[in-house]
């Protein structure tokens, strides 16, 4: 039995510990929001935060989050969507598939939480995350967005 | 008339997906439903269709039917709009659903073709879409003036609203939904169309209406299916094209946690079903498997280069564009320049990997996937269920990525060939990503040998472009062939047509393809033959230019004289990109255009390239010339993502064959472009209307030659052999 602090709730799992966090809370929690991509840590699409961190899911072992660490995934980044983030990411008609952009989102959010003013070189050399429709120019401008929307509210 | 329900099965599968508490659909009697023996409206609260492109609910609501796939390029809203457009709705108040291919089918496909490829999705199907929506406004309109006992002329419509001015009457679309779906549809050929310079809706760069539940993960793609008492598969085809299961033990699979069912698949493959789709990845990594990889496995990539490379000379070829006397031409020449380019294989890597959820029954077969072809899916789950196709049912669901991959079912096959071993339980199989880069349907590869003869005034008096390599219709649609010929393999280079029309004004050419076809599977990717063309076209041309001694600007116009509109999109991306004008310092221009997929495009990339060699692309300024431009900002959108989609294949992207099978098996290997390396894009939108054209592939063709011809300007290197990381750029 595992205990993981996931979007603020405490879950007991039964799961080989060997399970990578990305199908913990995919299959045993049942949020389908967060993707699998690739399996080892290179595309980006299973990003989530631990305790505030972008980390790649797909390849993290379940048994190497401990129990008071808070797992926050794409279902928890906000109410209803209102994280800055969501909200320019609606205003811009950034995804196209969208299937990268949980993760491209969480990692964004993990880049704004540690550098609210981020130039565009600091945002190009952050994420990493791979997007194979090509939205890397309107995540840019996103990004840009919600940081300024972040500096108008102080 | 017919009424049936999509909408409610549909709204009841997202619903359910999302509360994680699906019922069965294959219970619920959905063939009957579309037969016509549905329930009764009231039962289902969804009012009857007003034809089968838009349902009107009572609230003003309206459902518009998209038979088209939705996999990221806006193909969706854009067809909405047109719909939209013609109905003269209220946009805020538009929804959509897909129709199955299955009542497709029973409808006497009364939504044409679901094929979703070749950038088809609005240019194929404007107009009878848009006339759906007209119709289902004459209804409309004819069920208020018929309450009302008055002319249907002297009614006017304003989003929605239907208004007697004379009696300053009104009422809405909802209001008289249900009278309009008993009225006898007007004749297709008494419609007319707006004029496109009247449009209101379509046109417009409206937002997408696909865009909210993919910010905050709510959007079901088919990876993410759940069903009650669903199991997970995951499977292991032989690598090595063509081989087989000779056998396998599943002993140590079956002891592991969660596992049910070890399964061969077909001829070819092993699947592990368990509980959760990691317990059967797990598993499926236990299985012993013997494989029988037959002769291909002798197979290398020298092989498969040097089989092509002998199609360069070789004396039989397909003849695709011919004019005048090229040999004779040729032997005149003053000045001769010959390249040879090459192309390799290339996945297509979507984000989702292949996958679909099966559930099959004696007498009944229900596929749940991301599809790019709902009828070829459709097809693919009858053949593997051995039901007829009216037994059957597919449920399309938004695809996370297609770029052609999706119109080949082989991962709908061998799902329905898996839950067939599980009667009643569905099953979801989904590849890993190894699986997917294993087994992909790989772009063609080809090589290109181009020789142009200069009369003495510097004219290209003489052309030959012998391309020699894979077709793809070959190796998929072999009925498509027309004598042996692969029309296709010619994208941008055919002799007239209104599709991928060579530009150029060559008085003596021969444009011809030795078809050598290896043994893997080749699969349209996005932008297919136009990719290689492209390059292969543009750079000569460029290396023909500089051999002249002419700008390649000039030159390239002198040479499109008879091609006004691949002319127009050139110059616009001259005169924006800043042609000829003084360059940031270190920073140097390329050009590329080229006619595609009905449309008309046309690159100036901007790119420096440091001592060492690195290649930083810092802007590409791209035209588009449309026809029709339905939504300005999603068509800005797919430019920015073909060039990610062209570049990273243009640097990085090559699949290569050992022992038989492919050596790349995941983005380590193959790599994709990523932000760091994306340029600025400035995307000139300029329709000139009279014609329809695509957009979903044809800029992705410019993004390589401009860069690699740019590449030249900077370092006085040809970069002939793709992709180009392979190119010692240093100077």
């Amino acid at each position: 039995m595992t205990k993981l602090n996931v979007n603020g709730r405490v879950h007991d799992v039964q799961v080989d510990p060997d399970t990578p966090l990305l199908w913990v809370i995919r299959e045993q929690l049942g949020m389908t929001g967060t993707k699998y991509g690739c399996g080892i840590a290179q595309c980006g699409a299973c990003t989530v935060q631990v305790d505030g961190q972008a980390v790649r899911s797909c390849a993290l072992p379940v048994s190497a989050v401990q129990p008071n660490q808070k797992i926050t995934t794409i279902e928890g980044l906000s109410p209803n969507s209102t994280h800055p983030l969501q909200q320019a990411w609606v205003a811009l008609d950034v995804p196209q598939c969208g299937y990268c952009q949980s993760g491209m989102l969480m990692a964004a959010a993990s880049l704004l939480a540690a550098n609210p003013k981020p130039t565009e070189a600091e945002i190009r050399e952050n994420i990493t995350n791979i997007c194979r429709c090509g939205t890397y120019n309107r995540v840019i401008a996103g990004i840009k967005r919600a940081a300024d929307a972040n500096a108008r509210r102080g | 008339m017919t009424h049936i329900a999509p909408s409610s099965r549909r709204g009841f599968l997202k619903a359910s997906a999302a509360l994680g508490a699906f019922t069965l659909a294959i219970q619920a009697p959905f063939i009957e439903e579309a037969a016509g023996q549905s329930a009764p409206a009231a039962a289902t609260a969804i009012p009857p269709e007003v034809n089968a492109w838009v349902v009107v609910k009572a609230d003003d609501t309206v459902v518009i039917r998209i038979a088209r796939s939705e996999m990221g390029q806006g193909t969706l809203t854009g067809l909405a709009q047109l719909v939209a457009e013609e109905l003269d709705c209220d946009w805020a108040k538009v929804t959509t659903e897909y129709p199955t291919p299955t009542q497709n089918l029973l409808r006497n496909r009364v939504w044409g073709d679901m094929s979703t490829g070749g950038s088809r999705g609005i240019r194929a199907s404007h107009d009878y879409v848009r006339k759906g929506g007209a119709a289902a406004k004459i209804m409309l309109v004819q069920a208020a003036a018929e309450s009302w006992k008055v002319p249907a002329a002297e009614l006017t419509v304003d989003k929605g609203t239907i208004i007697h001015a004379k009696t300053n009457r009104r009422t809405t679309y909802g209001k008289v939904a249900v009278a309009a779906a008993a009225i006898t549809p007007p004749a297709a050929a008494s419609i007319t169309l707006k004029d496109p310079k009247d449009w209101k809706i379509a046109g417009k760069p409206m937002a997408r209406l696909d865009t909210r539940d993919k910010v905050n993960g709510k959007q079901v793609y088919g990876a993410d299916l759940k069903l009650p008492g669903m199991l997970n598969a995951a499977i292991k085809d032989c690598p090595v094209f063509g081989g087989k299961v000779r056998s396998f033990n599943a002993a140590a699979a079956m002891a592991k946690p969660g596992v049910k069912k070890v399964v061969q698949v077909g001829e070819t493959a092993v699947a592990v079903v368990a509980e959760t789709w990691w317990q059967a990845k797990t598993g499926l990594d236990a299985v012993e498997i013997l494989w029988d990889e037959g002769p291909n496995a002798r197979i290398q990539q020298a092989d498969i280069d040097a089989m092509v490379a002998e199609g360069l000379t070789a004396t039989q070829a397909f003849i695709g564009n011919r004019a005048g006397n090229m040999a004779e031409a040729m032997g005149k020449a003053v000045l001769k320049i010959e390249a040879t380019y090459s192309f390799p294989f290339q996945n297509h890597a979507t984000m989702e990997p292949m996958n679909a959820t099966a559930v099959w029954t004696a007498d009944k077969c229900e596929v749940w996937c991301p599809t790019q072809n709902g009828d070829a899916a459709l097809a693919a789950a009858a053949a593997a269920s051995g039901h007829r196709a009216q037994q059957c049912e597919v449920h399309k669901i938004h695809l996370g990525g297609g770029f052609g991959r999706r119109g080949w079912h082989d991962y709908v096959t061998q799902a329905v060939q898996i839950a067939k071993q599980m009667p009643g339980v569905p099953v979801k199989l989904l590849w890993s990503r190894e699986e997917d880069m294993l087994h992909g349907r790989f772009h063609p590869i080809t090589q290109c040998r181009l020789t142009a003869g200069l009369d003495a005034d510097g004219k290209v008096d003489a052309m030959h472009v012998r391309i020699s390599g894979q077709s793809i219709v070959a190796g998929i649609a072999p009925n498509l062939l027309e004598n042996g010929l692969d029309s296709r393999v010619f994208q941008g280079m055919a002799q007239g047509g209104n599709e991928f029309t060579f530009g150029y004004g060559v008085p003596n050419l021969l444009i011809d393809h030795a078809m050598r076809n290896p043994h893997v599977p080749p699969g349209f990717w996005r932008g297919v033959n136009l990719n290689q063309n492209a390059v292969y076209m543009e750079c000569f041309i460029d290396e023909v230019a500089h051999a002249a001694g002419k700008d390649p600007l000039e030159f390239r116009r002198a040479l499109l004289r008879g091609a006004p509109k691949q002319l127009a999109v050139l110059n616009a991306v001259a005169d924006k990109g800043g042609w000829g004008k003084p360059a940031p310092a270190g920073h140097h221009r390329g050009l590329a255009a080229i006619m595609g997929y009905g449309s008309y495009v046309a690159a100036c990339a901007e790119v420096s390239v440091s001592r060492g060699g690195e290649v930083k692309v810092h802007k590409i300024t791209a035209a588009t010339d449309p026809g029709h431009a339905v939504n300005p900002q999603q068509i800005a959108a797919q430019v920015e993502g073909s060039f990610v989609y062209g570049l990273g294949a243009a640097f990085y992207q090559e699949c290569t064959v050992k022992d038989g099978r492919m050596e790349q098996e995941n983005f380590d290997t193959y790599q994709a472009l990523r932000m760091d390396e994306m340029p600025a894009v400035e995307s000139i939108v300029m329709p000139s209307g009279g014609f329809w054209g695509g957009v979903g592939e044809p800029t992705i063709a410019v993004a390589a030659p401009a860069v690699l011809n740019a590449i030249f300007a900077a370092t006085g290197k040809r970069v002939r052999r793709l992709p180009l990381r392979h190119a010692d750029l240093k100077h």
